[in-house]
């Protein structure tokens, strides 16, 4: 059973603005049954441009039904300049908080609220040629985009609890993570100081370890580093890499390259046997 | 509030006569079996006759009983064994619908380079023989096939594929965790070389199982330690459980026509007024050819979440193979492999009864459900007139 805060529960229980508005000013439809939740929210502004009031339609689990009610009780009476300052983590927070599996389903809050005040201001209805990333829940480029930049995600398991991308036949991993890597390259300029070796040899530890052993671990692989000279890095493979015919590949596509990029482009990896 | 129990594929309660046959085994008598002295072996007898209980109630021998910890431990080892038995055989055959104790397992073994064949279902989680069949190779070391599936309750015909595998010389294990109790079973009557059991589908506590092994099959342990279990399951026994697991065997056999009849006649009262009562609803699976305790039904345009999460309001417990309740993204591999449209896959639900349910407690299920679906299409956005108007497919 997820554990829900009794804000989300509450929610749930006591859904607030269930609905459709009459003569909506603004109107969004988001996701579909195939993906297993869909949020339909309408909105009428006031003489003063502020929200009169906000409905929502959602077909979804517990905490869809409570972010959709939260949601709309969050911008009643804001501008729609306020309203589009409200982001995913701020209709979480307004719960309490979400399991982090469930926190797609305040991204798709998000998304509804925007495409609505899109609606409003006479924009498209579909997005321009998104080029669609995972085609199971059919999430794009774009959205992933966001929403790795906006809570700051760095893993696919982290991408996939926010936007459901890679969630389903799971052929999507790796170009979320040239999305997460184009991304985070793109937050922070790289800048180089020159690295003392024993600055060198911590960042290769923690970049093994934050970055490469979970993946590596979630096939049933893992590697230990042995030890570094100069630019060589060197590394065994246990468990299923060690007799994995495609390790080598994973150690120079993937290991190598992720040091590279997250520690020196100089360096290079060899797998020695223990 | 009252409990209203009714996801017992899940898991069972503990008989209290179960429970009272264990207690003396951890506070009195918890000698091991296999010490010298007689503390140790008045616990030993007992736990003999537990597998003599554990024997009677599938038609086998004494001696064709493994105890193990769990269902999942027992197709582990069952298929590993079969593995070893021909290591010259690099083929597996199993099903789209199995539990994960054997999909995963499967997954897992096609990764180390084992070929596995998963044969689809049809609509009804029905499995197509010629295809079974067919998928037979002088490659194929082992067959691996449900029983009785979790979800849907559907039946596989396995004792005919047992049949079928046996002529090539193919080893055929089933996965028996939800057909043992429910259905009767003889093994003499049949030829499948391993059987899975888990205690806690059966009103034996959680941690114990059984892997039922022919006489003659060769066998590899998973388990590899001490004599126990002569020398095919290392580790000292689960005395208590084992004793549990004994007299859970004995009350199944016992209430193997009540199960049949009287739980039989409460689900069908369930779903057919489920159905009556509440539109754009239908079973999921074959519903003559499924066990007698088991429900699937879908309600379209809801998610089985939100439906769980209102029924616990009312102290009603059942599952879900809603996405939002698989753990993963997606609805449930059983629904999916049976071609449940996903308008109808988000919103399932199973019941699954025991010989503990009451006539009252599915009329009050039969009475709180429908308002709790009327809500939730109240607030999906997919619940329109056009969709009321459209009957189901």
């Amino acid at each position: 059973m997820w554990e829900y805060t009794d804000k989300v529960k509450e929610h749930f229980l006591n859904p607030r603005n269930v609905g459709e508005v009459e003569n909506p000013d603004g109107v969004a439809e988001v996701g579909s049954i195939a993906c297993g939740d869909a949020l339909k929210l309408s909105f009428k502004l006031d003489e003063n441009k502020r929200i009169k009031d906000a409905k929502f339609k959602t077909f979804g689990c517990a905490s869809a039904i409570a972010t959709s009610s939260a949601l709309t009780e969050m911008i009643k009476g804001m501008t729609l300049e306020e309203a589009m300052k409200v982001t995913n983590q701020d209709i979480a927070a307004f719960l309490g908080g979400l399991p982090q599996e469930k926190m797609h389903c305040s991204v798709m809050g998000k998304q509804a609220l925007e495409k609505a005040i899109e609606n409003y201001q006479g924009g498209p209805a579909k997005e321009p040629e998104a080029k669609i990333i995972c085609e199971c829940f059919g999430v794009t480029e774009r959205e992933i985009e966001r929403a790795i930049r906006e809570n700051n995600l760095s893993t696919v398991e982290e991408v996939t609890n926010y936007t459901k991308a890679g969630g389903g036949c799971g052929g999507c991993h790796d170009a979320i993570r040239e999305i997460i890597e184009k991304v985070r390259a793109e937050a922070k300029p790289v800048v180089r100081p020159k690295l003392s070796n024993m600055q060198k040899i911590k960042m290769i530890e923690e970049t093994i370890e934050r970055e490469i052993r979970p993946s590596l671990k979630h096939d049933g692989g893992d590697i230990d580093l042995i030890d570094v000279i100069g630019n060589r890095v060197l590394v065994a493979t246990r468990g299923a890499c060690a007799t994995c015919k495609a390790a080598d590949i994973t150690l120079k596509h993937f290991v190598e390259q992720k040091l590279r990029d997250l520690v020196s482009p100089e360096l290079v990896i060899e797998e020695v046997t223990p | 509030m009252k409990t209203i129990y009714l996801d017992n594929n899940a898991t069972t309660r503990v008989a209290p006569e179960v429970l009272e046959a264990m207690l003396p085994y951890f506070s009195d008598f918890y000698g091991n079996p296999s010490s010298m002295h007689s503390f140790g072996g008045q616990v030993a007898k007992k736990v003999r006759e537990a597998r003599e209980q554990a024997a009677a109630l599938i038609g086998a021998s004494p001696d064709e009983i493994i105890f193990t910890s769990c269902g999942t431990e027992s197709d582990n080892a069952a298929i590993r064994s079969a593995l070893a038995a021909h290591p010259d055989r690099r083929h597996i055959v199993t099903s789209r619908v199995e539990h994960p104790a054997v999909k995963s397992l499967c997954a897992h073994l096609s990764r180390q380079g084992y070929r596995v064949t998963e044969l689809p279902v049809d609509k009804d989680g029905l499995l197509d023989m010629n295809q079974f069949e067919k998928s037979l190779t002088p490659d194929t070391a082992v067959v691996s096939l449900m029983w009785a599936n979790n979800e849907s309750g559907v039946l596989f015909p396995v004792e005919k594929a047992a049949e079928l595998a046996h002529k090539r010389g193919i080893l055929f294990h089933t996965d028996a965790v939800q057909a043992v109790g429910k259905i009767p079973i003889h093994m003499k009557a049949n030829v499948v070389d391993m059987l899975s059991i888990s205690g806690h589908k059966l009103h034996a506590p959680k941690g114990i199982g059984i892997l039922y092994v022919r006489k003659g099959t060769k066998f590899s342990p998973f388990l590899i330690g001490g004599h126990q279990e002569k020398e095919r399951r290392g580790g000292t026994e689960n005395t208590p459980s084992i004793i549990g697991l004994g007299k859970a065997c004995e009350l199944a056999a016992l209430n193997m026509e009540a199960e049949n009849t009287r739980v039989k006649q409460l689900r069908d009262t369930l779903e057919t007024e489920l159905l009556a009562r509440i539109p754009n609803s239908r079973v999921n699976g074959n519903r003559s050819y499924r066990l007698p305790n088991t429900a699937n039904i879908s309600f379209e345009f809801v998610e089985g979440e939100g439906i769980l999460l209102l029924m616990d309001e009312f102290g009603i417990c059942a599952s879900s193979g809603s996405a939002c309740t698989s753990g993963s993204l997606q609805p449930s591999h059983v629904l999916r492999a049976m071609g449940v449209p996903f308008t109808m896959a988000h919103g399932s639900i199973r019941f699954s009864l025991s010989i503990y349910n009451t006539e009252d407690e599915i009329d009050f299920v039969i009475k709180t459900l429908p308002p709790i679906i009327e809500r939730l299409r109240s607030m999906s956005p997919f619940w329109t007139e056009a969709a009321q108007s459209c009957k189901g497919e």
